[in-house]
């Protein structure tokens, strides 16, 4: 028996000395993609399907499913981020500022299917695997 | 400590254990029996991944009779639920990335 908990969301807001345009091309041009992020083949058209790919770890073949969400041109890109079973969804808002821009990446929709069972702990492990399998991503 | 997150790690990569593992949290204490037959694999192979949840400490097993009674430990999760408190990292690091690609570009 399964229950349904809250999803979890991972928020992280930057304020980039850098126009929404130019941050719009780092965030949608795919070798401009790879250079900050993973190797892919993102085309910004809602529904298209692509992956992200890192060098793959024990327990990880480094492949992250994605299906472009929301495309609206220097404001804000959203695309699902799946692997090993685990879905959720990325999404970048830019603001424009006085300055420059700010750069909200929110990533939400963790499933969770038992954190009512971890009374000792914060988060459930499935939780905790997903976002191991994201930092894994990063040591690439 | 990192030996303990290492094994937890380790124990909870494969999807059969954290089934098991699972399983337990969910129905608490069980018999070898009970999750071979939840597992729908063959009981050595069961007790080899109670073998290695018990070496994380996820799992703590007591004899009564013929039988053995495995129960979850979800407090052994402590050391990597510390372990995920950096788990903004990868975006974070992934931030700076961009921060540096834009530098580098044409207005």
């Amino acid at each position: 028996m399964t229950t349904t908990a809250p999803t979890h969301t991972l928020v992280i807001d930057r304020e980039m000395a850098h126009p929404p345009e130019k941050i719009w091309r780092a965030l949608t041009q795919g070798p401009l993609i790879e250079q900050w992020l993973m190797t892919n083949d993102f085309q910004p058209v809602v529904g298209h399907r692509f992956s992200f790919r890192a060098t793959p770890v024990p327990g990880w073949n480094g492949v992250i499913d994605s299906e472009v969400l929301v495309v609206e041109p220097n404001s804000q890109l959203s695309y699902s981020w799946g692997t090993m079973g685990m879905e959720s969804a990325v999404t970048w808002t830019l603001t424009p500022t006085a300055v420059g821009t700010h750069v909200r990446m929110e990533q939400s929709g963790f499933r969770s299917e038992e954190s009512h069972e971890y009374k000792g702990a914060t988060y459930g492990w499935r939780n905790f695997i997903g976002n191991l399998e994201r930092v894994a991503g990063g040591l690439s | 400590m990192q030996a303990a997150a290492d094994n937890v790690f380790r124990a909870l990569a494969d999807p059969t254990r954290r089934g098991i593992f699972e399983e337990m949290t969910r129905h608490g204490e069980q018999t070898v029996h009970a999750l071979t037959r939840y597992a729908g694999v063959s009981q050595p192979a069961v007790s080899k991944h109670l073998t290695v949840l018990k070496r994380a400490k996820l799992v703590r097993h007591r004899r009564e009779g013929r039988e053995t009674h495995y129960s979850a430990q979800p407090q052994a999760l402590a050391p990597l639920v510390d372990w995920m408190s950096q788990y903004g990292a990868f975006w974070r690091e992934r931030f700076d990335r961009l921060e540096n690609l834009l530098e580098r570009m044409d207005k």
